[in-house]
C-alpha cells in the first residue's frame, strides 16, 4: 500500500496540490581530502502553479537544490518526491524521462543549439514531448513571434534567453527551473526574460522555480526562499507579486 | 622547467586519445618507409657486395659450339675485362624419393677458381678433383631441399647417358640467386638444381672438347655494353649465337630487380597517403585546442609572452606527436622489414642477407613526417599567432549557421531537430566534412589497394592454370627433333594426349626498336596449351603472321596490322617481314606465338618440334615419369600441379605478411580519423549535447547527434573510397610492373565488401569509445560554465 494511498482525503487534495515535498535533504561532496556539505537537512514543499524565488550568496547551495529536483543530480540522503513520485529510486533511465515528460530548464548561459533557428530549438523538445504547444506558439508567449527562423547568432543575449524560455515551456511542463535566468543580461533585458516567465508562470500553472544573485527580483515571485550554508535561512511569501515591470535593478 | 613546459605535457596527456591515434597514423607511413628502403637497401648492398666478389659477369651468351680460339676475338672486343668460356647444358635428375624427373643445369667449373667469373661460393665440403669427372657442386638450395649433401651421390641422364654423380661440394652462385628452371613460372628448389663439374668432364659429355658454349663478360665501366653485345652476336653468329645479353635481361638479376621495383614503388606511394592523413588530423585537433584554450592564449599574450612562444608551444606539442609515431615507425618498421628480409631470404639465395638499418633512411622518413605534422599544423597554430590578446579574452562569437540547401529545397519540416543539427553541422564544415570523408576513403583505398593483391594472382593463376596452360606435364627436347618424337611421347604409359610445341629466339625489330624474344609454335587449334586474347577467351593460331603479347607489342610499339622484322637467331637465322595478326594478355614475361606450321616455314628446317604438352592420366604418372627420366632426347619435364602449388606458396608467403600489415594499416586510418573527428565533435559540441540530455533527450537520441553524423560521413565515404582504391591498385600494378611480371588489375567485389566492412568495424570501435565518453557526461558541469 502506498504511502499517499493512506492519506485522508483532504490531506491527499492538499497532497495532490504539492509539486515537490522535501524533507531532510543533505548533499555532500568530496573534496579532496575534505567534504563539502552543499545541502544540510532541505525541507520545503512546492504547491502547484506558485512562482517561487530562491535567492542567496554563492555557495549557498540553491543550484545544487534546483539539480536535485530538476533530475540532474542525486542527493546524499533526504526525501524528494515529485507528487507520488520518489526521485530518489530512480535511476539514470528514469530520470532522464522524468525531465523529459515534467521539466523545464532554463540556464544563465542559454545553452540554444547554434545549429539550428531559434523554431527548432523549440522543435527539439516538441518533438519528444507529448501534448506541446507549437514551437510558434511558445515563441509568441515569449514576445518572439517575428524572430522564428533566425538562428542564435543573429539573436541577442536576451532573445537567445528567451528563446530558452520557450524552449523550456513548450511541452506545457509541470515545473519550470531557471538558473540565474538574467545572470548574463543587463537590466532591461533580463525583465524581458523575467517577463516571459512570469507570464508562462501565470498563463500555464507551471510551478516555476527562479535562482537569482539578485534582491531585486523576489518581489515579483509567490514566495521567497532564502539560501544560507546549504540551509534554508529564511521563507517569506508576498502578499501580491509586483509587476515586472516595476520591477529595477 | 617551464610553466609553458608543464602545460604543454599536461595537454599531450590530456589529448592522449587523439594523440596516440595520429600517431600511430604517422607510425605506420613511418613503418612503410623504413621497411621498403630499409629492404631495398638490404637487398641493394647484398647484391653488390655479392655481384662484386663472385665477379658476377657483365653479359652473357649461349651458342651451339665454338672452337677455344673463338675466345681469343672476342677477349679483343673493346671494353672487355674479362672473358671466359663455360660448357652449360641440361640434364635429368633422380633424386631418391622424388618419382617425377627433376631438371638440372651443369655448368662446367673454370680452370683456375680464383677470381673466376660467375665464381662459385663453396658453402661446405670441397672442390672437385680436377682428374675426378663425376665429382660435383651441388647448389645450395636444391641440397637444402632435398637433405643433400657432400658424401651423397645423384644420378642424371646427361645428354642420353645415365651417370652417378657424387656430391663433394654445396655451393651458391650469383647467376642463381633466384633459380628457375625451364619452363617454371617461379623458383622450385625440390624440381630444379645447378651441378657444377670440371669442365673435362663437362667437354668429354657433350663432345665438346677444345669448343665451348657458352660465354661470359666483365666489362669495363667505361664499356657501352650495348656495342659489346652486337659485336659478341656478331662473332658468335656463325657458331649457333643465340643472342647475347645484359646482366640487366639475365633472370636471376631480372627478378632481384623486378621485387626491388616493387618495393620502391610501395615505399613511394603508401606513406605519402599516411602522412596527409596524419597532418590533417593534427590541423584539427590542433585547431580544436587553440579553439577551447582561447581565452588562456590571451592571458598569455596580456602577461608578455610573445607571438613567437605561443607559436612554439602549440608547434612542440605537435612534434612531440609526431616524434612519439616517427619512433614508434622506426620499431615497427625495423620489425617488419627484418621479417620481409628474412622471407627474401628464403626464395633469394645469397650468401647472407641481413635487414640492413640504414640512418639516411630514418632521417628521411623522420624529416618527413616531422615536416608534414608541422606543415599540417601551421594554419590551426597561425590562428593562435594572429589572436589579438584583447579579442582572445573574449568568448568567441556563436558559430554563425545557414539554413542550407535543406532548407531551400524545404527538407527541413521532413526531418527531425536531431537530424536537422547533423546535416547542419555537416554543412557547416564543408573544408573539415570533405577531409574527413577523405581521410576514411583513404583507408578503404588502401584496404582495397592492398587486398586486391590475392584477387590479381586468382586471377593470374586461373588465367594461366586454369585457362591458358592446361597441361599436366610440359617435355622439353634436347634439340628440336621430328614429328616421330610427339609420337613416341604419344605411346608412353598413362600419356591421354599430346601436343606438340616449337621454340625459337628471335629478335624483333620494327623501326629503331629491337626486343629479345621467344616464339612459341603451337597448333592452329590447340586444348592444352591455349592463348588467351584480351578477354582471356581462347584464340586459334592465325595461319600466317605473329601473335604478340600487349608488353611486347607496347615496347615494339605496333599495333594489329604492323608488320615487324624478325630474326631468327638460330638454325639459318633467316630474317623475314611478318604482319602482327593478333595480340594476347599474357601476365609473365613477354611472349610471341605462331602457329606451328608458320613458324617451321619461317625457320626453314622442316618440321621440327621443341617439345610437348602432355595431358596424364594421374594413376600412371609414375610409370611415366620413370619412362621420361630414362628417354634420351628430354632435356626436361615441368609439372604444371608442381608449379601451381609453387607458385601459390611463394605469393601467400609474400602476400599474407604484407597483407597483414596493410589490412592492419587501413583499419588504424579509419580508426584515427572517426575517433578523432568524433572526439573533436564531442569537445565542440559537448555542450550542446549536455543541453539535450537536460531537455530529456536519453543517451542513445544524444549519441545518435554525433555519431550519427560520422556514420554519415563514413558512409558516404565508402563509395569513393572503393574508387580511390580501384585507382589506387592502378597506380600501384602500373609502378610495380617490369618486363617479367604484370599484376592484373581485377577486384572481387568481395575485396570492396571486406574492405568496407573493415572500414566500417573500425568506424563503429571508434564510435564506441567515444560513446562511452558521452555515457559520462557532467551534466551540471557542463551547463556552468561559459562556453
Amino acid at each position: 500500500m502506498t504511502e499517499l494511498a493512506s492519506l485522508s482525503s483532504d490531506e491527499a487534495s492538499k497532497a495532490d496540490a504539492t509539486t515537490f515535498y522535501i524533507r531532510g535533504l543533505t548533499k555532500v561532496y568530496p573534496s579532496g581530502e575534505t567534504e563539502i556539505h552543499a545541502l544540510q537537512g532541505i525541507d520545503l514543499d512546492f504547491h502547484k502553479g506558485e512562482l517561487i524565488v530562491l535567492l542567496g550568496p554563492s555557495g549557498s547551495g540553491k543550484s545544487t537544490f534546483l539539480n536535485i529536483i530538476g533530475g540532474l543530480d542525486t542527493p546524499t540522503d533526504g526525501q524528494v518526491r515529485f507528487h507520488d513520485t520518489d526521485l530518489i529510486a530512480l535511476n539514470d533511465r528514469d530520470l532522464t524521462s522524468y525531465r523529459r515528460d515534467h521539466i523545464g530548464f532554463v540556464f544563465q548561459f542559454y545553452n540554444l543549439i547554434p545549429s539550428l533557428t531559434a523554431r527548432e530549438n523549440v522543435a527539439l523538445v516538441t518533438e519528444i514531448a507529448d501534448d506541446p504547444m507549437t514551437p510558434a506558439e511558445a515563441l509568441e508567449m515569449v514576445g518572439l513571434g517575428q524572430r522564428l527562423n533566425h538562428f542564435p547568432a543573429q539573436l541577442s543575449g536576451g532573445e537567445q534567453q528567451r528563446v530558452a524560455v520557450a524552449r523550456a515551456i513548450a511541452k506545457r511542463p509541470q515545473v519550470l527551473l531557471c538558473d540565474e535566468p538574467t545572470g548574463a543580461l543587463d537590466s532591461k533585458t533580463g525583465i524581458g526574460v523575467l517577463e516571459a516567465i512570469e507570464r508562462v508562470n501565470r498563463e500555464l500553472g507551471t510551478t516555476t522555480a527562479v535562482i537569482t544573485h539578485n534582491a531585486a527580483i523576489a518581489d515579483f515571485a509567490d514566495r521567497v526562499v532564502v539560501f544560507g550554508d546549504g540551509r534554508v535561512t529564511e521563507q517569506r511569501s508576498n502578499a501580491q507579486r509586483t509587476p515586472v515591470n516595476d520591477i529595477h535593478w | 622547467m617551464r610553466a609553458l613546459d608543464k602545460k604543454l605535457f599536461r595537454d599531450l596527456w590530456h589529448i592522449r586519445g587523439q594523440a596516440i591515434a595520429i600517431a600511430v597514423v604517422i607510425a605506420c607511413g613511418v613503418s612503410t618507409v623504413v621497411m621498403s628502403f630499409g629492404t631495398l637497401t638490404s637487398l641493394q648492398v647484398t647484391k653488390n657486395a655479392y655481384y662484386e666478389r663472385q665477379n658476377f659477369a657483365n653479359v652473357f651468351a649461349s651458342l651451339k659450339r665454338a672452337p677455344k680460339s673463338v675466345l681469343d676475338h672476342i677477349r679483343e672486343i673493346p671494353g672487355i675485362k674479362k672473358a671466359e668460356s663455360r660448357v652449360v647444358a641440361g640434364a635429368t635428375l633422380d633424386v631418391v624419393g622424388m618419382n617425377e624427373p627433376v631438371s638440372g643445369l651443369l655448368i662446367s667449373l673454370p680452370p683456375a677458381l680464383s677470381g673466376a667469373l660467375n665464381n662459385v661460393l663453396l658453402r661446405e665440403g670441397r672442390w672437385p678433383e680436377p682428374d675426378r669427372k663425376s665429382e660435383i657442386i651441388l647448389s645450395d638450395a636444391f641440397a637444402d631441399a632435398h637433405k643433400l649433401g657432400p658424401g651423397h651421390t645423384i644420378s642424371a641422364v646427361i645428354n642420353g647417358y645415365r651417370q652417378k654423380l657424387e656430391i663433394v661440394g654445396v655451393g651458391m652462385s650469383p647467376e642463381y640467386i633466384y633459380a628457375m628452371g625451364p619452363g617454371a613460372l617461379m623458383p622450385d628448389d625440390k624440381r630444379f638444381g645447378v651441378l657444377w663439374l670440371n669442365r673435362k668432364a663437362m667437354a668429354a659429355a657433350f663432345d665438346l672438347d677444345d669448343a665451348f658454349n657458352d660465354v661470359v663478360l666483365t666489362l669495363f665501366p667505361s664499356a657501352a655494353t650495348e656495342k659489346v653485345i652486337a659485336e659478341l652476336d656478331r662473332i658468335l653468329e656463325p657458331y649457333g649465337g643465340a643472342g647475347a645479353i645484359a646482366r640487366k635481361d639475365q633472370v636471376s638479376n631480372a627478378y632481384i630487380a623486378n621485387e626491388m621495383k616493387q618495393l620502391d614503388a610501395m615505399g613511394r606511394i603508401v606513406p605519402p597517403i599516411f602522412l596527409a592523413v596524419a597532418a590533417f588530423l593534427l590541423n584539427v585537433v590542433i585547431s580544436r585546442i587553440i579553439a577551447t584554450e582561447r581565452e588562456q592564449i590571451g592571458l598569455f599574450k596580456a602577461f608578455g609572452y610573445s607571438n613567437a612562444a605561443i607559436g612554439g608551444h602549440y608547434l612542440k606539442l605537435v612534434l612531440m606527436i609526431a616524434v612519439i609515431g616517427v619512433l614508434l615507425g622506426f620499431g615497427t618498421g625495423a620489425w617488419f622489414g627484418r621479417a620481409i628480409t628474412t622471407l627474401y631470404g628464403e626464395f633469394f639465395r645469397f650468401p647472407v642477407l641481413y635487414f640492413h638499418l640504414d640512418y639516411q633512411v630514418f632521417a628521411v622518413a623522420a624529416l618527413v613526417s616531422l615536416g608534414a605534422a608541422a606543415g599540417g599544423a601551421l594554419t590551426a597554430i597561425r590562428k593562435a599567432v594572429v589572436l589579438a590578446p584583447a579579442v582572445a579574452m573574449q568568448p568567441a562569437p556563436p558559430t554563425v549557421y545557414g539554413r542550407g540547401v535543406l532548407a531551400a529545397l524545404g527538407l527541413t519540416r521532413l526531418l527531425s531537430q536531431p537530424t536537422l543539427m547533423i546535416f547542419r553541422h555537416i554543412g557547416r564544415w564543408p573544408l573539415r566534412t570533405g577531409l574527413t570523408m577523405l581521410g576514411i576513403s583513404m583507408s578503404v583505398a588502401i584496404l582495397v589497394a592492398s587486398l586486391f593483391f590475392y584477387d590479381a594472382i586468382e586471377h593470374m593463376i586461373e588465367s594461366i592454370f586454369h585457362n591458358g596452360q592446361r597441361q599436366d606435364v610440359t617435355v622439353v627436347f634436347n634439340e628440336a627433333t621430328t614429328p616421330r618424337s610427339i609420337t613416341e611421347i604419344r605411346a608412353m604409359p598413362g600419356v591421354l594426349y599430346a601436343e606438340p610445341w616449337r621454340a625459337i629466339a628471335v629478335k624483333l625489330h620494327k623501326g629503331s626498336k629491337t626486343e629479345r624474344a621467344g616464339i612459341t609454335g603451337l597448333e592452329t587449334h590447340t586444348i592444352l596449351h591455349r592463348v588467351l586474347d584480351l578477354d582471356l577467351t581462347p584464340i586459334s593460331m592465325p595461319d600466317h603472321g605473329l601473335v604478340l603479347s600487349t608488353t611486347l607489342a607496347k615496347k615494339l610499339d605496333v599495333v594489329r596490322g604492323d608488320r615487324v622484322t624478325v630474326e631468327a637467331l638460330q638454325g639459318r637465322r633467316y630474317t623475314r617481314e611478318v604482319p602482327v595478326t593478333a595480340l594476347v594478355e599474357e601476365y609473365i614475361g613477354a611472349p610471341a606465338y605462331m602457329q606451328l606450321k608458320a613458324l617451321n616455314r619461317l625457320m626453314g628446317e622442316g618440321d621440327l618440334r621443341s617439345g610437348a604438352y602432355l595431358q596424364i592420366d594421374a594413376a600412371r604418372a609414375d610409370q611415366l615419369y620413370r619412362q621420361l627420366k630414362d628417354t634420351p632426347g628430354v632435356a626436361g619435364v615441368t609439372l604444371q600441379t608442381a608449379a601451381l602449388i609453387t607458385f601459390r606458396n611463394t605469393m601467400a608467403e609474400t602476400l599474407d605478411i604484407m597483407m597483414s600489415f596493410y589490412v592492419l594499416f587501413g583499419g588504424i586510418i579509419a580508426f584515427g580519423v572517426v575517433y578523432n573527428s568524433a572526439r573533436i565533435s564531442l569537445s565542440e559540441r559537448g555542450r550542446e549535447l549536455a543541453s539535450l540530455r537536460v531537455l530529456g533527450f536519453t543517451r542513445g537520441e544524444v549519441s545518435y547527434i554525433l555519431l550519427g553524423e560520422l556514420g554519415i560521413l563514413t558512409l558516404a565515404a565508402l563509395l569513393p573510397g572503393c574508387v580511390l582504391g580501384l585507382g589506387l591498385a592502378h597506380l600501384m600494378t602500373a609502378s610495380m610492373q617490369t618486363d617479367l611480371f604484370r599484376i592484373p588489375m581485377f577486384i572481387e567485389t568481395s575485396t570492396y565488401a571486406t574492405s568496407v566492412l573493415t572500414v566500417i568495424i573500425a568506424s563503429v570501435l571508434s564510435g564506441l569509445i567515444v560513446r562511452r565518453r558521452i555515457d559520462n557526461f557532467d551534466l551540471i558541469a557542463v551547463l556552468k560554465t561559459r562556453e
